[in-house]
């Protein structure tokens, strides 16, 4: 039972979040190509390593970003989205 | 029944306590704190258990749970491990893996058998043919099951805790002691778990000899007990170690403690590992360990007359143990060609035993009369450990201890993350590098004397307190270094024999040979064999296989064991009972606030998520189908009120509310006037139908949105997860449960309701798709005119807490219009005439709007919507096919989809079995699509349903379904919607019916 780090309720067991999959900034659709866009909408990086993904805190209704290493489990920060580029 | 041994200092059972019991049919009587076996072996039992695959005799091994040849069933619970499990009174116990009984053990002519059961044999042998693998199957289910479920027994749960730790220490022997007890001085909260009912460990055998152990374990306990910091819990298995040091703590009574650590202390010491040879699982063979738990723990004799094998210091001191407990002991057989040199071995050859330097057992064999052990072979070694079997002779006894080396009990190590590395000066697996927060102390470190241990066990605590931040203060001691001197454990002790029977696992009955053939046959790793082989994968995990596994491995492909590699155990580390695991299930279970009275009307419910709804109101007298056909004829002809509070219903609001609504659905809204509603369809990224319901306007910047019942939760996550992307200024709130909701449905349901509100229904006031807010029967509503179920309708949202008012208040002024509660089954029937789909049931996890036949709900000229890009690909794709395949009419008006959903009826006379929901679509023989709905319409007289179908069928073309059995069942195409292609009657048109099941 891991434990997720919520910003606005600290830690909690990981039974409360739900995952919400990769953080991927969504191509203009007025822009892409059919090929770029299919490529957003269907394919995901499975490799290993630092991802930023949304979370959510389901008895709260909280979402927010997760900086995980899908290697190793490890989550190095969670913070709300938008939060990190204020912050830098 | 044989005697106990004087009494003992520090002896585990309580003599002025004795428990009957009886074992395969048969009474004995034990001590209170005997375990099952102890209270066995002391009867003069020698026969215990049948082995897995041979069903060969077996006795004591381990003694330690490492071996399961001693698993039995007491009742209900199954697979008890007799070496670790407490004798309790009254006991009816019986070994498990008999056919017969354990003397007549029929399953034992596979014993005979074995050379034609080769490794891998039921892998080999039962895949073909085919059709007769069930067969097979069949049989060899019932050869594998170990022990007997009975289901009449009371089911009984184990409870589940949530525990807490700074430091989690696992095993209470000196080095988990000290560890405890520094961790403990050191200010931090420790748990110390052992899986023996008394703490201690070796002190309370292995260091019997020498007589200093008592008082250092007297020592120890005083620390622990005097530290309020250290909580110990006996008889509890530290068994998995999941990641951020979450340990699961099994006791067998108390069930499970889902423990939580800081940081972890593994002191859980070091497994006997046995020699391998001829007939070493005979009863009487056993570990030295073994022979000195039954002998300091329990006050048991191991054996009359036994053969000591040796390769380490600790046989020397099994053999003084077993001189002082009055058993004979025949040889001392050192496989080692200079000896023992230390003062024990001194001891021996002063107590004047016979030892045999470079010599090994080569083969145990059974006494005349019996099935344990009657004399030993022994043999001696060449230079290259080889025995020489011209030169074997042998000796009489009726046991023989083996004491020739040990396996780090590492398990935990390796599941935390740990690298473990094999030593070479001590012929063990090692850790090399510790995971985070993880320590390791005592002899799974390595380090096997006993005031060694202790020093080191104090070092681990301290690190480990450190770790979680107490007992800074405090130095860390030295690093203690690992076993000096000539090695606990020896490299290679196997000894192979031309006929066979040599085990390296017990559980699997893995002999030698069958690593051997694996090897010959191509499994040419570590993983390999043990799979093929089973080494390892019995219920043991190789606690007393893997490490002779490896080396034998190792040596056959002329690699080093390091290089060999090792085999993690799988959590759970020992077996741990299913209803421990399995608890209780807690669902939740959501009820509308009418929920009372639909039971009192004789509801029948069903689940739908979490919510229960009445599927259909029992009537006396009739059955579900009439009830259901009641029902349905009730809304078509008079009125019918059903709970429809489960509906997802959000509201959004705030300036940008109109905005988020347009991206979230595929349709157009900045034209849907205030007060009308139009209906809401969601597609993901994918293009794929998520989502269904009602936008309602209520002001400019105020919305009402229903949703599924399933389907609001993510529904509500996705969008407010959307308004933090886009930054829009909206505010969306889930009012699921805050209403409640029912639909008041049927031609008369507007005289019902008039009387009963404030709001004007008159068809110009409150058309078709109008909302209105006003009150009903005094309760603030919001009320909709909806078409779900074809007919005139009033979908009623009240506060939850005016629900159950407003419904008896509707239910009591509809009476004088015969009006009917309808549940789900009926709702269902009534939209599925109107061809209306509900997303879920006739949608699936790939369905597009097009194929759902909505394409008239979805806008692609609209600046964007989710779904939106994905969809006008489909669209331009299916307009590239159209114009490539001119002539082929079958792609016209075709476009975007290769299937549809397609309304049909059977063809049907009310004979033979009638397809269900999901049966597939028929046509040649060839699966062409499945059925979503299908249902009786009384309106039409037919069997109608919906049914995803190749986009090209036509009204009017037929095609078969498979029914249950395989019977095909002919249907037709037909138009849809079935029922008032028009719409007329939801809209309030059309009051006449025409009906064929009965008359208004």
């Amino acid at each position: 039972m891991k434990i997720l780090n919520c910003p606005i309720n600290g830690p909690r067991p990981v039974q409360e979040f739900v995952f919400g999959g990769e953080l991927r900034e969504m191509p203009d659709p007025d822009v892409a190509t059919d090929a770029e866009w299919t490529d957003y909408v269907y394919n995901r990086n499975g490799a290993p390593g630092l991802r930023r993904e949304w979370w959510y805190h389901l008895a709260s209704g909280t979402w927010f970003v997760a900086e995980r290493d899908t290697g190793t489990n490890d989550v190095k920060k969670t913070y709300l989205y938008g939060d990190e580029v204020e912050h830098g | 029944m044989a005697e106990r041994l004087a009494p003992r200092r520090g002896e585990w059972i309580d003599r002025n306590r004795p428990l009957e019991f009886s074992f395969e049919g048969k009474k004995h009587t034990g001590f209170a704190g005997d375990t099952i076996s102890s209270a066995l072996w002391v009867s003069g039992r020698r026969l215990l258990g049948r082995s897995f695959k041979y069903h060969r005799p077996r006795g004591i091994f381990s003694f330690a749970d490492h071996d399961v040849n001693v698993m039995v069933q007491d009742r209900s619970l199954l697979n008890i491990r007799a070496d670790v499990t407490l004798l309790e009174g009254g006991q009816k116990l019986r070994a498990v893996n008999t056919v017969g009984g354990l003397k007549m053990d029929l399953g034992q002519l596979n014993n005979r058998l074995a050379r034609f059961l080769p490794v891998g044999f039921y892998y080999k042998s039962f895949h073909k043919p085919a059709k007769l693998f069930p067969y097979y199957e069949r049989l060899i289910r019932k050869a594998a099951g170990l022990g007997y479920v009975t289901p009449d027994e009371e089911r009984r749960h184990w409870g589940k805790a949530y525990g807490f730790a700074d430091v989690l220490v696992v095993g209470a022997g000196p080095s988990g002691l000290a560890a405890a007890a520094a961790a403990g001085e050191a200010g931090a909260k420790v748990v110390l778990v052992d899986e023996n009912a008394h703490p201690g460990g070796t002190l309370t055998y292995a260091e019997g000899a020498n007589g200093e152990a008592n008082g250092m374990l007297a020592d120890l306990l005083r620390r622990v007990e005097a530290s309020p910091n250290v909580e110990y819990r006996a008889e509890t298995v530290a068994s998995a170690h999941f990641e951020e040091h979450w340990v699961p703590l099994v006791h067998r009574e108390d069930g499970m403690t889902k423990m939580r650590a800081g940081s972890v202390v593994v002191a859980g010491g070091a497994m006997e590992q046995p020699a391998v040879f001829r007939n070493n699982d005979m009863p009487g063979v056993m570990l030295g360990s073994a022979a000195l738990r039954l002998i300091h723990r329990y006050a048991v004799k191991p054996f009359d007359k036994g053969v000591v094998l040796a390769a380490n210091s600790d046989a020397y001191g099994v053999t003084l143990d077993l001189l002082r407990a009055g058993v004979e002991v025949a040889a001392v057989v050192d496989l080692r060609h200079d000896g023992e040199e230390s003062e024990l071995g001194g001891a021996v050859r002063e107590a004047g035993v016979r030892v045999y330097t470079g010599h090994c057992v080569y083969e145990a064999r059974a006494a005349k009369k019996g099935l344990g052990v009657g004399e030993a072979i022994i043999a001696p070694l060449d230079v290259q450990n080889n025995p020489i079997p011209s030169r074997a002779f042998e000796v009489g006894c009726d046991g023989i201890s083996m004491s020739v080396g040990w396996a780090a009990n590492a398990a935990l190590l390796a599941q935390s993350g740990c690298r473990l590395g094999y030593s070479e000066d001590l012929h063990q697996f090692v850790p090399v590098e510790l995971a985070d927060g993880i320590f390791a102390s005592g002899r799974v470190n390595g380090v096997y004397r006993a005031e060694d241990k202790i020093r080191d066990g104090e070092r681990a605590g301290i690190l480990a307190a450190r770790h979680v931040g107490e007992g800074k203060a405090a130095d860390v001691p030295a690093e203690v270094p690992r076993h000096p001197g000539p090695a606990p454990s020896h490299p290679y002790p196997v000894y192979d024999h031309p006929k066979g029977m040599a085990f390296v696992d017990l559980d699997e009955d893995v002999q030698l040979k069958d690593i051997k053939n694996s090897i010959q046959e191509g499994f040419d790793s570590i993983a390999l064999v043990n799979r093929f082989a089973t080494l390892g994968m019995g219920p043991s995990q190789g606690k007393h296989s893997n490490t002779n596994g490896i080396r034998i491995v190792a040596r056959l492909m002329t690699k080093t064991v390091e290089e060999t590699g090792t085999i993690t155990s799988r959590p759970f580390f020992h077996p741990v009972p299913m209803g421990v695991l399995a608890g209780r299930s807690f669902h939740p279970a959501r009820r509308t606030p009418m929920h009372r009275r639909h039971e009192e009307r004789g509801a029948v419910f069903m689940r739908a998520g979490d919510w229960f709804r009445p599927e259909y109101y029992a009537t006396p007298g009739r059955g579900r189908e009439d009830a259901i056909l009641d029902e349905v004829r009730a809304v078509r002809l008079g009125v019918g009120l059903i709970d429809v509070g489960t509906l997802g219903k959000l509201e959004v609001a705030g300036p940008n509310a109109l905005e988020l609504i347009e991206r979230i659905c595929t349709g157009k809204f900045a034209k849907l006037k205030v007060g009308m509603t139009r209906y809401a369809l969601m597609t993901d990224e994918a293009g794929t139908i998520t989502d269904d319901g009602v936008c309602a306007r209520l002001s400019d910047e105020h919305f009402y949105l229903t949703a599924t019942t399933s389907g609001v939760d993510a529904l509500y996550r996705e969008m407010t997860r959307w308004v933090k992307v886009w930054g829009l200024d909206a505010e969306v709130t889930n009012y699921s449960n805050a209403f409640a909701a029912m639909n008041l449905a049927g031609p008369l349901s507007r005289e019902v309701l008039s009387g009963m509100t404030d709001l004007d229904l008159s068809e110009d006031a409150f058309p078709y798709l109008g909302v209105r807010e006003g009150r009903v029967t005094g309760v603030p509503a919001r009320v909709m005119r909806v078409g779900f179920v074809g007919e005139l309708g009033y979908e009623v949202h009240v506060p939850a807490d005016g629900g159950l008012h407003a419904w008896d208040a509707i239910t009591e002024a509809g009476k004088a219009f015969g009006i009917r509660p309808f549940g789900v089954e009926a709702q269902r029937r009534l939209r599925l005439e109107k061809g209306h789909v509900i997303v879920g049931q006739d949608t699936d996890g790939l369905t597009n709007p097009w194929e759902a036949n909505m394409g008239w709900a979805v806008k692609l000229d609209k600046p964007f919507f989710i779904g939106q890009r994905t969809l006008k690909i489909l669209e331009k794709r299916g307009q590239e096919v159209e114009q490539r395949g001119g002539e082929d009419r079958r792609l016209i008006g075709q476009r975007t989809q290769d299937r549809k959903l397609a309304g049909f009826a059977l063809v049907y006379g009310g004979e033979g079995p009638r397809p269900k929901e999901c049966h597939l679509a028929i046509e040649d023989g060839e699966i062409i699509g499945r059925v979503t709905s299908i249902a009786y319409s009384e309106a039409l007289g037919k069997v109608i349903g919906l049914a995803f179908l190749p986009a090209d069928r036509a009204v009017g073309s037929c095609f078969q379904i498979r029914a249950d059995g395989g019977a095909l069942v002919d249907a037709e195409v037909v138009e849809v919607p079935f029922y008032d292609p028009d719409n007329s009657r939801q809209k309030g048109g059309q009051r006449e019916v025409t009906y064929q099941g009965g008359k208004a």
